[in-house]
């Protein structure tokens, strides 16, 4: 973990018109996982065996009734794709809330009281980074069972080592400010100096974390789900489309190529987001 | 330095106990290991039997403890599929994924390095935008849909290089690159970084005043401070790619370190599991470690 201390900030111009170009992909996936079962034109589910693989708009013999074709089993490659923004979307936030949660939790215990407890956060922070995410995630999986909940519950167990490195950074800078102090002369309890004058203060940069942790979560969904440890089938996630459309990839190169780009597009748009709000917000790039 | 050497050792020890305890704990989630070693079919008779020549009907406390003494001393237990040494499974595929692992550290260097130099170099340009560009979509890749990607280019549509395997070195070009990829972001970040804040100090100017040239101002001078942090984060990021490297084995079918825990996972074989978790921990922890030593020795400032 490092902070690289050179502010990253090219021209505001082009920032922003990135940020934009985040905040609508974002969007448009936002309506996409909140509305769609209203948004699909077909049953995401429906198999049928007579209209299978057909080729989506662009290529010669296409059916304007399924403008993204069908897969292998002949569901509508649109609504599988729609339906798997949801399940992204979904993970991508609530595997964020868990870590969240932890992560913010003990780096704020580690930052402000320092010491002892800061000793022991920064050890649970090393150790944490030492064990590879995506084999114990699919031990976890493989051992378990495939869930949607196993998945998220999992994740959220493993990814709140950045989270916590912020958190505890930068309540350490907030600790040592005019304003704490004044909240410790007035006679405030531990919890309300670290609940009213901490975290508000620090909320900025969790945010940007936030946005990361997403992108991250819903990368590691797909790569999970594309080993065959993730979500579980027939649901249409985007890494569990990529898997089950391999086997069809060097005839119909544009199986894996749909699932493929969205997933790509919509990490992309999250990650613009977020570097953008890390310029509005004026807070430091931290790498990994 | 030596009270400096002590301490970080002392912690990488306790990481390395601490993960121990973990990957043991892990393997025993799923409850009854018997009952899924034996399969579906087994009677009750059979996992009896299981359980008594595994020794799972010993109480978990001593069961922990027997792993933990025989892993101190290098033996990792056997395979329940393969009935091999688990450590010789380990030994016979580590090769396959450490040269993976510095085949995409080499290539994420060759490009990094280049890219985020330039980028400092001409600051504000259209050319360092077009390089955080480039990283920011890096970021966004899944790196098994690259694979598939450069697998129908490569090796379908011109036929330059084999689909899967571990035969020649042909074999580590495609999945070397695909694995570069999830670094190469990082690197190049922090070298830019690093040659701005580098580049904007006073030694520089020092050299420019003394008339050297811009290569040897760029190259000795400017470099040679950026790069530390840069080498530090590149022996970690050599321990992210191992552990990450389960799925591009996957993808290609490079029968590494990964491929042999997705193997056992699917097998129920929970002492490989647990072993390669280990492993692999141990490994990323003895590179943090080189990095933190490395930066120590080049930066007295540290040491403290």
């Amino acid at each position: 973990m490092s902070v690289a201390t050179v502010n990253a900030g090219p021209r505001r111009g082009w920032r922003s018109t990135s940020t934009w170009i985040g905040a609508v992909i974002v969007g448009i996936a936002l309506v996409c996982a909140v509305f769609a079962p209203l948004l699909v034109p077909h049953d995401p589910f429906a198999q049928d065996l007579n209209r299978r693989l057909l080729v989506p708009f662009w290529m010669e013999g296409s059916n304007p009734d399924f403008i993204l074709g069908t897969d292998q089993l002949g569901r509508d490659y649109l609504s599988r794709l729609i339906w798997g923004c949801r399940i992204s979307m979904l993970i991508g936030v609530t595997v964020t809330v868990v870590s969240g949660l932890i992560g913010i939790t003990i780096g704020v215990l580690g930052g402000f009281f320092g010491g002892r407890v800061d000793d022991a956060v920064l050890f649970a922070i090393t150790t944490r980074l030492s064990i590879p995410v995506v084999l114990v995630a699919l031990a976890v999986v493989g051992l378990l069972g495939t869930s949607m909940t196993l998945l998220v519950l999992t994740l959220g167990l493993l990814l709140w080592d950045r989270f916590a490195v912020v958190a505890r950074s930068t309540s350490m800078q907030v600790r040592n400010l005019d304003f704490v102090a004044a909240a410790w002369c007035a006679g405030c309890s531990r919890f309300r100096v670290l609940s009213r004058e901490v975290l508000p203060n620090i909320a900025s940069h969790l945010v940007v974390v936030a946005t990361l942790e997403i992108a991250l979560a819903i990368l590691l969904e797909a790569a999970l789900s594309f080993l065959g440890l993730g979500v579980p089938p027939p649901l249409p996630s985007w890494g569990l489309m990529i898997a089950e459309a391999k086997d069809y990839m060097f005839f119909s190169p544009w199986v894996i190529v749909i699932p493929g780009v969205a997933l790509f597009v919509l990490v992309l748009g999250i990650n613009l987001l977020g570097d953008g709000l890390r310029d509005a917000f004026g807070t430091q790039r931290t790498d990994s | 330095m030596f009270r400096f050497l002590v301490r970080r050792l002392i912690v990488a020890l306790l990481v390395a106990a601490t993960v121990m305890t973990l990957a043991f704990v892990l393997t025993r989630l799923s409850g009854d290991l018997a009952t899924s070693i034996a399969g579906p079919n087994a009677t009750q008779a059979d996992i009896e039997a299981i359980r008594k020549a595994y020794g799972l009907d010993r109480p978990v406390v001593s069961q922990f403890f027997d792993w933990v003494g025989r892993a101190a001393t290098g033996d990792l237990g056997n395979s329940y599929f393969f009935q091999t040494r688990v450590s010789a499974l380990i030994a016979e595929r580590m090769p396959v994924t450490l040269t993976l692992g510095l085949t995409g550290l080499a290539i994420a260097l060759l490009v990094s390095l280049p890219l985020g130099i330039l980028a400092a170099v001409r600051e504000n340009t259209g050319f360092d935008r077009a390089v955080q560009m480039v990283a920011l979509l890096g970021q966004a890749m899944p790196s098994f849909w690259l694979g598939l990607l450069l697998m129908i280019l490569f090796g379908l549509t011109l036929g330059w290089l084999p689909i899967s395997g571990t035969g020649s070195w042909q074999h580590y070009v495609m999945p070397g690159i695909v694995l570069a990829f999830s670094a190469i972001p990082a690197l190049t970040r922090l070298t830019r970084a690093g040659m701005i804040q580098s580049l904007g100090s006073d030694y520089i100017r020092t050299a420019r005043a003394k008339g050297l040239s811009r290569a040897s101002i760029l190259l000795k001078h400017a470099l040679r401070n950026a790069a530390i942090p840069v080498v530090a984060i590149a022996a970690v990021q050599l321990g992210f790619m191992l552990g990450g490297s389960i799925v591009i084995e996957q993808v290609f079918a490079l029968h590494g370190v990964g491929f042999l825990a997705w193997e056992s996972i699917a097998k129920n074989d929970f002492p490989v599991v647990q072993a390669v978790v280990l492993v692999l921990a141990v490994i990323y922890v003895a590179l943090t470690m080189v990095a933190d030593l490395m930066n120590a020795v080049l930066d007295p400032r540290l040491r403290a």
